[in-house]
């Protein structure tokens, strides 16, 4: 409070009431701490991960500031002592209409078919102002770009308002720099260098241009045509796996309050939809944690017996976006990565072999969906190297977004559907896979895991609070029974490519380190609902994969007992030649080489 | 997907890379960079902006975002007689529009673009100060006075 006492204040006074603000605070700022919903359209601001977008580039939070001749706009206007602001004057209300009919002017009118139709910012401002017409309709130029498509992301650019929110993403948070602003005037788009496909770029796909763009400009790649066509087809089973971020946001689709955790009715609603059998990723993340938990300990051990080629520290592999952005900005680091596959892809692999002969069905007879928050999974299902002679462990990905629509299309009241349990063997998993969904959630499951197997000892206490938050980089040293062991944890890849740094420069004193590329983890992936700049949702998400956690019976990873009867049926040991061939990768070098010719 | 690769001459990398580091390789002087680049080449193709943006360390969309911006920068080598057109308003109210509408019809080509063989190159330029002379053309550093569309034919067999 002390800090606060002696805190700079400013008085001013917004639609004729007053209010005392911390100096630097913008009109905006203050409005809503008034309650003053100043509208907004480029301006973006995420509390707690340090986002925030405000190019004051499209003037629609335009407001009167008395004394100065034009009108100023909020979210980058700072408030100045003795301010009078007015935020609904005439003049105001005629301007913020004008520039909105200019901003309609070029842009498509085919709301009716638009992906963002219903969800879209633009469109709500347009209901919000109450727009009937727009001047000069007649005798504006309309935009002609052409559609990219690449395996997750469609850009639709004629519906781009150069908010450059995706911008901001792309190069200030995720460090990606694929997309920029690019030419001038009528011609300005946000494009990749020299207006190639999003494909030729070094795209990560992590979605998260996709996640804050407030128009139909950037939508994912539409499969669910392809999965109906998949479970209409009676010589197709068909298995869903589904990962552990969809239950604690699917709801929100469906009006359900942000943290309402939906899982039993996500289920019905798959079986509904007609899925042969309904599995969950969370197996395949207890999985995951017996392979990588496994290579750490096995490269710790190296390491602590002074080998120098002990590779420490290890990186988790989990996340398609980091994988992607590893491979084209750290390729000479891609022996420090764990080598296990992704949960998505482990399903996938395990699903198509040990499952597929389990119930007597052929590969190619086999279909594996999988639903998640993320749109990096639908390219990295398309990774060659992720398939047996062509034929793909998972052949559809389909988003968060995209299994709430296919479940309106199907008729399905979902917020009154009764729960259900996911299907066996591949169904079962535990509160350690669960937090999976989460930043930090990766290696705390792995730790649950690496201490019991260490130390041959229970933990007292599986909550490692110190490994959760919503920090972009955290560190945490846990007591391996008398051996620290120096944890990182980075999500957004701004965050990661510091650590990273730190690794090749040789600085790095972790010994394990997890990598999200999404801010918040998976709970805030580009194929989630649309928090449309509330940062709030993500929290909500986050706490209710932790309480999924808690109620769970079995909490570590090695204790799932179809994990243990998968090893025993199939894999044999964790890390054995059978488990390397089917649950490992490895990596390529992406980054863009130049060659000099002699 | 396959990672980009692109070819240049050592020479010219080498130049590129003593232009930036001229520029102690500070990201904040990309634009002088593009301008000394320019100078040298003539022009600023992708595949040296590539290499500008490995060397300053900057994302090469942010390199072609700021060449696409001001219209200064070129990622078309301009031709051996490269033609402008004043469009500056003397020349404007005076018919230059229709002596560009010539220039464009007789070579083919829009405004920015060079011939395949590389011999014209066209621009449009704002006032060159001689507006007594309006509608003023430029081709390389010979200037031609109150030019009509008819005279565009007689202008360019000077080139043959």
């Amino acid at each position: 409070m002390r800090g606060r006492m002696t805190m700079e204040t400013i008085k001013l006074t917004i639609d004729n009431k007053q209010i005392e603000v911390e100096k630097g605070t913008t009109i905006l700022g203050a409005a809503r701490r008034m309650g003053i919903d100043i509208p907004t359209l480029c301006h973006m601001k995420l509390d707690d991960l340090n986002i925030e977008n405000k190019p004051g580039g499209c003037r629609i939070c335009v407001v009167e500031v008395q004394g100065r001749r034009n009108l100023s706009p909020a979210c980058i206007t700072k408030c100045d002592e003795g301010a009078v602001v007015r935020t609904h004057t005439p003049r105001v209300m005629n301007a913020r209409r004008t520039v909105m009919e200019f901003i309609l002017s070029d842009h498509p009118k085919d709301c009716l078919i638009c992906p963002k139709s219903g969800n879209c910012e633009l469109q709500n401002m347009a209901i919000r102002l109450g727009i009937r017409e727009i001047t000069g309709q007649e005798i504006a130029e309309m935009s002609t770009y052409r559609k990219d498509t690449s395996p997750s992301i469609i850009r639709d650019l004629d519906k781009c308002i150069m908010c450059r929110r995706c911008e901001m993403m792309c190069n200030e948070v995720q460090t990606v720099g694929a997309l920029s602003a690019v030419n001038r005037g009528f011609m300005a788009v946000v494009a990749p260098a020299f207006e190639q496909n999003l494909e030729y770029s070094p795209c990560t796909y992590c979605g998260q241009c996709v996640a804050v763009c407030p128009t139909g400009a950037l939508t994912e790649v539409d499969h669910t045509g392809d999965v109906l066509r998949a479970i209409a087809d009676p010589s197709k089973t068909v298995v869903v796996q589904t990962a552990p971020a969809v239950r604690a946001a699917l709801g929100e689709e469906f009006g359900m309050k942000p943290g309402s955790l939906v899982t039993g009715k996500l289920v019905s609603a798959l079986k509904e939809l007609g899925f042969d059998y309904v599995f969950d990723t969370d197996f395949a993340a207890d999985l995951t944690i017996m392979e990588e938990g496994t290579e750490l300990l096995a490269r710790l051990g190296k390491f602590l017996n002074g080998d120098e080629d002990a590779n420490i520290p290890i990186l988790t592999s989990c996340c398609p976006g980091w994988v992607n952005f590893f491979e084209h900005n750290f390729p000479d680091l891609k022996d420090v990565p764990s080598t296990a596959k992704s949960p998505q892809q482990m399903f996938g692999a395990i699903a198509k072999s040990y499952f597929a002969g389990k119930i007597n069905v052929s590969r190619k007879d086999m279909v594996v969906v999988s639903i998640m928050p993320c749109l990096a999974k639908k390219y990295e299902s398309q990774r060659p190297e992720f398939s047996v002679d062509g034929n793909p462990d998972v052949d559809f990905s389909i988003s968060t977004r995209e299994l709430a629509h296919f479940i309106k299309q199907a008729n399905i009241d979902f917020n009154n559907l009764p729960d259900a349990d996911f299907d066996r063997p591949l169904g079962e998993s535990t509160g350690a896979g669960v937090i999976f969904g989460n930043t930090g959630g990766v290696i705390e499951a792995a730790v649950r895991t690496a201490y019991e197997l260490y130390t041959g000892k229970k933990l007292s206490r599986l909550d490692f609070d110190e490994l959760r938050g919503m920090e972009g980089v955290r560190q945490a040293t846990i007591n391996f029974d008398g051996l620290p062991i120096n944890i990182g944890i980075a999500h957004g890849l701004g965050n990661a490519r510091k650590l990273l740094d730190d690794v090749r420069a040789g600085r790095s004193t972790f010994h394990a380190i997890e990598v999200m590329a999404c801010p918040g983890g998976c709970i805030g992936g580009g194929g989630q609902p649309l928090h449309h700049g509330d940062s709030s949702i993500l929290k909500a998400r986050a706490r209710a994969i932790y309480e999924e956690d808690k109620n769970k019976t079995i909490r570590v990873s090695h204790e799932n007992p179809y994990i243990i009867n998968l090893y025993k049926e199939f894999l044999g040991e964790p890390n054995s030649e059978k488990a390397h061939h089917l649950l490992h990768t490895h990596y390529f070098d992406k980054k863009a080489k130049i060659i000099v010719k002699q | 997907m396959s990672s980009i690769k692109i070819e240049l001459r050592k020479e010219d990398v080498d130049k590129i890379n003593e232009i930036c580091d001229s520029f102690g390789n500070e990201q904040s002087e990309l634009i002088n960079v593009l301008h000394k680049t320019q100078e040298h080449f003539g022009y600023l193709p992708a595949e040296i902006q590539e290499a500008i943006a490995s060397k300053l360390n900057i994302p090469v969309a942010q390199v072609y975002g700021v060449v696409t911006f001001y219209s200064f920068f070129t990622m078309t080598p301009k031709g051996r007689h490269p033609i402008s057109i004043c469009m500056g308003t003397a020349c404007y109210v005076r018919g230059a529009e229709k002596v560009l509408d010539e220039f464009k019809k007789e070579l083919s080509l829009q405004v920015g673009q060079t011939t395949p063989d590389g011999k014209f190159s066209l621009s449009s330029l704002r006032c060159v100060g001689a507006c007594g002379l309006a509608p003023v053309v430029l081709i390389g550093e010979k200037t031609y006075g109150r030019v009509a569309p008819d005279d565009v034919q007689d202008i360019l067999k000077e080139y043959q």
